[in-house]
C-alpha cells in the first residue's frame, strides 16, 4: 500500500546553503517583481510612520491650539488629521497594489518552469519520485512562496528596519536602558539560530510528509477499483490515516518550537520592560533623566513591542518557504540525462532503418553483480521490414522498445536510425520518426480525435486532410465505434470524459501510433485485449500499413506474431536467434517454449475426450446395472 | 431554477448562484463546521480562556508601567520608599511571564485544534471518496479529488493558523475600547457607532465579491491540478507523441486563469483594507471635529477629548488583522463548501440499511430481468437472465466492447442494474453486507493496478492480515515467486507508482497473486492473464484449475485456452448473451463459438 516514501531521493534535508543563500535562489524569477516589492517596502514604513505620527499630532494638536478654545482652529486640527489619515490609507493601498499582483506572477512563472522542467525531465525521473510529491511542489510550496514574497518579506524588512531605528531612539534617550534592552536581545538572537536549525527541520519534513499524503490520496483514487474490488477501503484509510497522523505529529512539533520561540520574543521585552522600568525609577531618582523621558522611553518601546513579536511568525514562514525553495529547486536541479545534442542531425527523408548494436542497458537500482537486462542487444529491422519481439515475461522487451525513442538512453552500445545515434537527433525529430503504443493504453482527456491526432500536429485539426488521416486510423485500428459514441469523434475520452473498455482504448491508442505516419512504428503487444476476429481484422488492416512502415511489434501470441515478417527473441537480455517464425519453431527450443501451446492444448484436448468417454462408459454401466 | 442543482457535486464549477442556492451551500458548509467543531467543543473553550488571560495580562502591561511612573516614582522620590517600585516590577514581570506562557501555550492548543479538525476532514473526505461509486469517479476525476484533499484543505489550514487568538484579543479589544468611549463621552460613541455602518456596506461588498472570486480560485486551482496529475500520470505518452509543447501552452494558460483570479481577490482586498483604514480614520476626525466644537463651547474637558480621540483610533487599530482573518475565512469558506459538496454526495451504489449478513457463501449468483445502462438510455446489457450455479467455471467471451466487463462489475456490485436484480445465493447484492459481499466476490480487474509500496504489501490487499508465508504461499501457486525473489529487495521490493518497477506481466501476475490469497467463494478474472507469456499463463492455468475446483467464477478471456477449465461457456455480443453451453457442445456446433475457437485454434502454434 502507498507508505512513506521512504526512498524519495530528497533523503538529504539539511542542504548546505544557508537559508539566505537558498532563498535568493528565487532572485532570477522574482527580479521583475523586486522593483515593485521595494516600492512596497517604502510604502509600508510610509504608512507606519504616519500611524505613529497621527497619535502624536493629535496630542499636540489637542495640547495646543484646541486647548486655546479658539473654534476655527478646531478646523485646521480637523484638516490635518483627516489629510494625515487619508495619507496612511493611500499608503496602504500603495503597498498593496505595488506587491501584491507581481508576487502573483513570480508564482505563476515558477510554476510554469517546474512544470516544463518536469515533462523535459526523463521517464527515469519520474519513475523515481511519488506523484504527490511533484504536485505538493507545483502547488502548495510555490504557493508559499509567493506569500512570503508579497507579505513576509516585506514585513520582515520593514519590521527590521523598524526595530533597528526604535533601538537608536532608545540609546537617544537614555544609554543604559539602551543597553539593558539589547544585552537581553542576545538571547533572542541566539536563539534564533537554534531556532532555524530546529524548525527547518520539521519544516522540510512536514512538507515532505504532505506531498506523501498527497501520493496516498492520488493512488486511494486511481486505484479505488482494486481497493473496491477487495473491499479494502477500510484498509486504506488505516494507512491514509496513520500517514496523517504523522503530519499531524509533525504539525504539533512545528508549533511547539514556534511557541518556544514566541515565549522568548515575548518574554525578554517583558523583562527588559520590568528591569527598564525599575533602572528607570532609579535613574529618576538619582535625576539622570526626567519622567518625560522616561515616559516617552517607555512609549518608544512598546511601539516596538508588535515588531519584535511578529519576528517569530515571520521566521517561521521565512524558514518554511526556504524548505520550499528547496523542494523547488531539487527538481530544477536534477540533471536531466536525455537531453538534445548541441548540434542535433537530422534525417530529411527517413527510410526507417533501425538499428540496434551491442545495446546494454540497465536499470539504475539493480543491484550489483546481476547481469545487465539487456546485455548485448544486436538486432537490424530493414526499411519497411515488420520484426516481431518475443520473448518471456520480464525478459525486457518493453525496456527494448523504450529505447528507440529516447525514453531511456542505451547504458552500452547504440541505437541507430538510418544509421545516425539516435541520440545524436533532437528528441523532438526523433520522435517524429518513430511512434509508439505502449503496454497500457493512456487515453487524455480530450476528444477521440485528439487522442488520435495526438502525434500529428504539423496538420491543421480541421483540415480535409486531418480528417482522412483520422479516418484512415481508426479503419485500421478497427475503431469504428467511436462513431457510435454520443458526440461521434467529438466525443471527449480519457479520465475528464466517456469511459471505454479495455480493447476499445487499446484500439485508439493503436489508432494514434498508426495516424502518426512516422517511419518507423513500435508497438508493444498492441492486440492484447482484442478478440480473435477483431485481432485479426485488424491484423489485416496493419498489413498495409506495415509494408511500407519498419515496425517492431512486442508479441505473446502466434497470432501477432503471424503479422511480422521476422521474429526477435529475447533470452537472457540478447537477441539469441531471429528468423521466419516458421524456422525459428524448427531451430530454436526457446522459441518453441516461449510461443507454442499447441501441444499442451492437444494433449488437453486429448485427455478431455478420454474424460467424456469415460463419464459415457459410466453412465452406460449405471444404466446396465439398473 | 431549482435549489437541487447545487447538491453534492453538481454547479460546482460555476460561481454565480442565486440567493437561495448560496444559503443552501452555505448551510451545509456550516454543518460541516460545526460537525467538526463538536467533538473539540472543551478544547476549544479553553483555548478561548487562554486567550482572554493573556490578552488581559498583555493589557495590563501598560498599565502597570503607567502606574510605576505614576506612583512608584513618586514614593522614591518623596519618601525614598522603593517598595512601591519593587511591587510593581515584580507585578509586572508576573503579568509578561503569564502573558508569554499563555500565548506560547495558546500556541500549541490552537495547532492541535486545527490539526485535529483537518485530520477529521481528510479522513472523512478520504473515506468519502473510497465509499462513492465507480460512477462519481468517472466524472469527478482523480485530479479534483486529490484538490480537495490538498490545496482546499491548504486554505482551510490557512485560516485555523492565521491567529484565532488575533481575531479573538482583536475583538475584546474593540468591544472593551468601544465601551470605554461610551462610558466616557456618548456622542463621541455614537459617532462610532455610526461608522460601524459604512463599515458594514464595505464588509458586505467585499464579502459578495470575493466569495465569488474565491470559489473561481478553487476551481481553477483544480483545474491546474488536474492536468498536472493528468500530464504526470501519462507522461511515456506525453513524450512519445511530443505533447509537452502543447501541454505547455494548455497548462500556461491554466495557470494564468489561476493567478488572475487570484490576483483579482488580491486586489479586492487591497481595497478592502485600506477602505477599512479610510473609515476609521475619517471617524478619528469625525470626532475630533465633534468634541472639539463642545470644547469650545465647554461641555467637553480637554483632556477628555484626547482620551476621546485616542480610543477612537485605537478601536480601529486590529482592524486589518481581522480583515485578513476575514479574507482567509471566505477562501476558506469556499473551499468548505467545495469539500461539503463531495462529502454530501450520495454513493449510487449505496451500503444496504439493513444488511443481510451471508458468513459462508456458496457463490450461487443469478442475474434476474437485469437491465444496465452507464448513462441515461444507451443500454449497455439490455434485459437478461442468468443462472450460475455455486462451484461453476464460467468462460465469458465476446468482441471488444461487448459487455463482459461490465457484467463482471455488475457481479462484484461496482454497479447496481438499472432494472432487476443480482443476487448472490438468493440475496440481493444490494442487501448484502458490504463485508461479506467482498469476501464471497472478488474481481480481478483488466488493468492490473499495483501501489507504491513493496510486493508483499502489494499481495496482501487480498488478505490484510496475511503473514509472509502465506503471501508467499500465494505467490508460488501463480508462478510469481521466483520472479520476484530475484527483484532487489525480494518481496520488500517497491514496485514504485502504478507498479512501474515491474513488467506489465509481472503485474498481472501480483495481482492474481492477490486474488489468491483472498480466497473468495466468487472469483472473476477479467482478461488477468492478457498480458502473459505462454509458459506463464500455463502456470497460471494449472494453479487455476486446483483453486477454481470448488469455487464459482467467471473467467473473461479473449485467448480461448481458458475455455478448456470452464464447464460451461458464454458468448456475449452486443450486450447479449447469443450462446450458452458446455464448451465441447458449442465447440462441436456451428454457431459464432465454434467459429471463433477454430479461428483461435487456427492460430496456434
Ligand atoms: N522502471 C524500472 N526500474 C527497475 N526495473 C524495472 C523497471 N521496469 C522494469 N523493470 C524490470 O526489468 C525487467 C524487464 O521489464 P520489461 O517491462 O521490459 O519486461 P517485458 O519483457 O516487457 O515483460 P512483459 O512481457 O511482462 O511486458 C523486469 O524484470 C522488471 O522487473
Ligand atoms: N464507465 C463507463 N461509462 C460509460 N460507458 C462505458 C463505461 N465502461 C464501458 N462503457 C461502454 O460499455 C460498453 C461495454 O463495455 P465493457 O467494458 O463491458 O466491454 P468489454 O466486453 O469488457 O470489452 P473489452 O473486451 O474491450 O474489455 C462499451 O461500449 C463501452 O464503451
Ligand atoms: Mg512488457
Ligand atoms: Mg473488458
Amino acid at each position: 500500500m502507498a507508505r512513506q516514501s521512504n526512498d524519495t531521493p530528497v533523503s538529504n534535508h539539511t542542504s548546505t546553503l544557508g537559508t539566505f543563500r537558498s532563498l535568493l535562489r528565487i532572485y532570477p524569477y522574482a527580479k521583475s517583481a523586486l522593483p515593485r516589492i521595494y516600492l512596497g517596502m517604502g510604502a509600508a514604513l510610509g504608512a507606519g510612520l504616519v500611524a505613529l505620527s497621527i497619535p502624536l499630532v493629535l496630542e499636540a494638536l489637542v495640547d495646543g491650539p484646541l486647548s486655546t478654545g479658539d473654534s476655527s482652529q478646531i478646523w485646521w486640527a480637523v484638516g490635518a488629521v483627516l489629510g494625515l489619515g487619508v495619507l496612511e490609507a493611500v499608503f496602504i493601498a500603495l503597498r498593496r497594489w505595488f506587491v501584491l499582483t507581481p508576487g502573483t506572477h513570480v508564482e505563476a512563472a515558477m510554476r510554469n518552469s517546474l512544470y516544463s522542467r518536469l515533462q523535459d525531465l526523463p521517464v527515469a525521473f519520474h519513475d523515481r519520485w511519488q506523484s504527490g510529491q511533484l504536485l505538493s511542489r507545483a502547488v502548495s510550496d510555490l504557493h508559499l512562496i509567493r506569500r512570503w514574497l508579497s507579505f513576509g518579506l516585506v514585513l520582515l524588512v520593514v519590521n527590521t528596519v523598524t526595530i533597528v531605528i526604535g533601538a537608536a531612539v532608545l540609546f537617544y534617550w537614555h544609554w543604559l536602558l539602551g543597553t539593558i534592552f539589547l544585552v537581553l536581545a542576545v538571547p533572542i538572537w541566539v536563539y534564533g539560530f537554534v531556532f532555524e536549525k530546529k524548525y527547518s527541520i520539521i519544516a522540510r519534513r512536514s512538507q515532505d510528509q504532505a506531498g506523501d499524503l498527497a501520493t496516498a490520496v492520488e493512488e486511494s483514487v486511481h486505484g479505488i477499483r482494486v481497493l473496491k474490488a477487495f473491499g479494502r477501503g477500510k484498509y486504506a484509510l488505516r494507512n491514509f490515516e496513520s500517514q496523517a497522523e504523522s503530519l499531524r505529529g509533525t504539525e504539533i512539533e512545528k508549533a511547539k518550537a514556534i511557541a518556544g520561540i514566541w515565549l522568548w520574543l515575548l518574554l525578554l521585552p517583558d523583562v527588559a520592560f520590568a528591569l527598564c522600568l525599575f533602572t528607570g525609577v532609579w535613574l529618576a531618582s538619582a535625576g539622570e533623566i526626567t519622567v518625560g523621558q522616561l515616559f516617552a522611553f517607555f512609549a518608544t518601546a512598546t511601539v516596538l513591542r508588535f515588531p519584535i513579536e511578529s519576528i517569530g511568525f515571520l521566521l517561521s514562514m521565512t524558514f518554511d518557504t526556504r524548505t520550499a525553495t528547496d523542494r523547488f529547486f531539487e527538481v530544477l536541479d536534477t540533471t536531466n540525462t536525455i537531453t538534445d545534442p548541441e548540434n542535433p542531425a537530422t534525417i530529411p527523408a527517413p527510410k526507417g532503418r533501425l538499428r540496434f548494436e551491442d545495446v546494454r542497458f540497465r536499470y539504475a537500482d539493480s543491484p550489483e553483480g546481476v547481469p545487465d537486462l539487456l546485455d548485448g542487444v544486436d538486432l537490424t529491422l530493414e526499411p519497411g521490414e515488420t520484426m516481431a519481439l518475443v520473448g518471456l515475461t520480464g525478459s525486457g522487451k518493453s525496456t527494448l522498445t523504450a529505447l528507440p525513442t529516447r525514453l531511456y538512453d542505451v547504458t552500452g552500445g547504440r541505437v541507430t536510425l538510418d544509421g545516425v545515434d539516435v541520440r545524436n537527433l533532437s528528441r523532438e525529430e526523433l520522435r517524429r520518426h518513430i511512434a509508439m503504443a505502449f503496454e497500457d493504453a493512456t487515453l487524455f482527456s480530450a476528444s477521440v480525435r485528439d487522442n488520435v491526432l495526438l502525434g500529428r500536429d504539423d496538420l491543421d485539426p480541421t483540415s480535409p486532410e486531418a480528417d482522412a488521416t483520422l479516418n484512415e486510423a481508426l479503419d485500421i485500428a478497427q475503431a469504428g465505434f467511436v462513431r457510435d459514441l454520443p458526440d461521434g469523434v467529438g466525443t471527449t475520452v480519457g479520465e475528464e470524459g466517456l469511459s471505454l473498455s479495455g480493447g476499445q482504448r487499446q484500439r485508439l491508442a493503436l489508432a494514434r501510433a498508426v495516424a502518426a505516419k512516422p517511419a518507423v512504428l513500435v508497438l508493444d503487444d498492441p492486440l492484447s485485449a482484442l478478440d480473435v476476429d477483431t485481432e485479426a481484422l485488424v491484423e489485416a488492416a496493419l498489413r498495409r500499413v506495415l509494408a511500407s512502415t519498419t515496425a517492431l511489434i512486442v508479441a505473446h501470441r502466434p497470432s501477432t506474431v503471424m503479422l511480422a515478417d521476422r521474429v526477435a527473441l529475447l533470452e537472457n537480455g540478447r537477441i539469441t536467434a531471429v528468423g521466419r517464425h516458421s524456422e525459428l519453431l524448427a531451430s530454436s527450443e526457446h522459441y518453441k517454449f516461449v510461443i507454442s501451446s499447441l501441444e499442451d492444448e492437444e494433449k488437453r484436448e486429448a485427455a478431455e475426450q478420454i474424460d467424456r468417454a469415460l463419464a459415457d462408459d459410466t453412465r452406460e454401466q449405471e444404466e446396465v446395472s439398473k | 431554477m431549482s435549489s437541487a442543482t447545487v447538491t453534492g457535486v453538481e454547479g460546482e464549477e460555476r460561481d454565480d448562484f442565486t440567493k437561495q442556492e448560496s444559503a443552501q451551500i452555505r448551510r451545509r458548509s456550516l454543518t460541516l463546521l460545526g460537525s467538526l467543531l463538536a467533538p473539540l467543543k472543551l478544547r476549544v473553550v479553553l483555548t478561548m480562556l487562554v486567550v482572554v488571560i493573556s490578552t488581559a495580562a498583555q493589557v495590563a502591561g501598560p498599565a502597570l508601567i503607567a502606574f510605576g511612573i505614576d506612583r512608584g516614582l513618586p514614593a522614591v522620590l518623596d519618601s525614598n520608599d522603593w517598595m512601591p517600585a519593587f511591587l510593581i516590577v515584580g507585578l509586572y514581570l508576573f503579568t509578561g511571564i503569564v502573558g508569554a506562557v499563555l500565548i506560547a501555550w495558546y500556541t500549541v492548543l490552537s495547532a492541535r485544534i486545527s490539526q485535529a479538525i483537518l485530520i477529521d476532514l481528510r479522513k472523512r473526505v478520504f473515506l468519502q471518496t473510497q465509499k462513492l461509486s465507480l460512477e462519481f469517479h468517472e466524472n469527478y476525476t482523480s485530479g479534483r479529488i486529490i484538490s480537495r484533499q490538498t490545496s482546499d484543505l491548504d486554505a482551510i489550514r490557512e485560516l485555523l493558523d492565521s491567529g484565532i487568538n488575533q481575531l479573538v484579543s482583536g475583538f475584546l479589544y474593540m468591544l472593551f475600547t468601544g465601551i470605554a468611549l461610551f462610558l466616557l463621552d456618548g456622542i463621541s460613541g455614537l459617532v462610532l457607532l455610526g461608522s460601524l455602518l459604512p463599515l458594514y456596506f464595505l464588509t458586505r461588498w467585499f464579502q459578495k465579491r470575493s466569495q465569488s472570486l474565491f470559489r473561481q480560485s478553487r476551481v481553477a486551482s483544480a483545474k491546474v491540478i488536474v492536468h498536472f496529475v493528468e500530464t504526470m500520470t501519462g507522461i511515456r505518452a506525453v513524450k512519445a507523441f511530443r505533447k509537452e509543447k502543447r501541454n505547455e501552452e494548455h497548462f500556461g494558460g491554466l495557470v494564468e486563469d489561476y493567478r488572475g483570479v487570484n490576483a483579482k481577490v488580491i486586489q479586492l482586498f487591497g481595497v478592502f483594507d485600506p477602505g477599512l483604514v479610510f473609515i476609521g480614520n475619517v471617524t478619528v476626525a469625525i470626532v475630533l471635529l465633534v468634541g472639539g466644537f463642545r470644547v469650545v463651547d465647554g461641555s467637553l474637558a480637554i483632556g477628555a477629548l484626547l482620551a476621546v480621540v485616542l480610543y477612537t483610533r485605537r478601536f480601529y487599530d486590529p482592524m486589518e488583522e481581522m480583515a485578513m482573518f476575514y479574507n482567509s475565512y471566505q477562501s476558506a469558506a469556499a473551499a468548505l463548501e467545495k469539500i461539503s459538496g463531495v462529502l454530501e454526495e450520495k454513493p449510487t451504489v449505496p451500503d444496504p440499511v439493513q444488511p443481510i449478513d451471508l458468513w459462508a457463501a456458496r457463490g450461487h449468483v443469478r442475474f434476474d430481468n437485469v437491465r444496465f445502462a452507464y448513462k441515461g438510455d444507451t443500454v449497455v446489457l439490455p434485459d437478461f437472465s442468468l443462472d450460475i450455479p455455486a462451484g461453476q467455471t464460467i468462460a465469458l467471451v465476446g468482441s471488444t466492447g461487448a459487455g463482459k466487463s461490465t457484467l463482471a462489475k455488475l457481479i462484484s456490485r461496482f454497479y447496481d442494474p438499472t432494472a432487476g436484480t443480482v443476487t448472490l445465493d438468493d440475496v440481493d447484492l444490494r442487501d448484502l453486507h458490504p463485508k461479506d459481499l467482498r469476501r464471497a466476490i472478488v474481481m480481478v480487474t483488466q488493468e492490473a493496478y499495483l501501489f507504491s509500496g513493496s510486493v508483499a504489501d502489494n499481495i496482501a490487499i487480498g488478505k490484510p492480515e496475511a503473514s509472509l508465508d502465506e503471501i508467499q504461499a500465494a505467490a508460488r501457486a501463480v508462478g510469481a515467486h521466483t520472479f520476484i525473489e530475484s527483484l532487489p529487495n525480494g518481496y520488500d521490493t517497491d514496485v514504485n507508482k502504478r507498479g512501474g518497477r515491474v513488467s506489465a506481466g509481472q503485474r498481472q501476475l501480483i495481482s492474481f497473486a492477490r486474488a489468491f490469497l483472498a480466497d473468495p467463494a466468487v472469483l472473476i478474472l477479467d482478461e488477468a492473464t492478457a498480458s502473459l507469456d505462454i509458459p506463464s499463463e500455463r502456470l497460471v492455468q494449472e494453479a487455476l484449475q486446483t483453486l477454481l475446483a470448488d469455487r464459482t467464477a467467471v473467467i473473461i478471456a479473449h485467448r480461448l485456452s481458458t475455455v478448456a477449465i470452464a464447464d460451461r461457456v458464454l458468448v456475449m455480443e452486443h450486450g447479449i448473451i447469443v450462446e450458452d453451453g458446455t464448451p465441447a457442445d458449442l465447440i462441436s456446433g456451428t454457431g459464432r463459438f465454434a467459429q471463433l475457437h477454430a479461428a483461435w485454434r487456427d492460430s496456434l502454434v
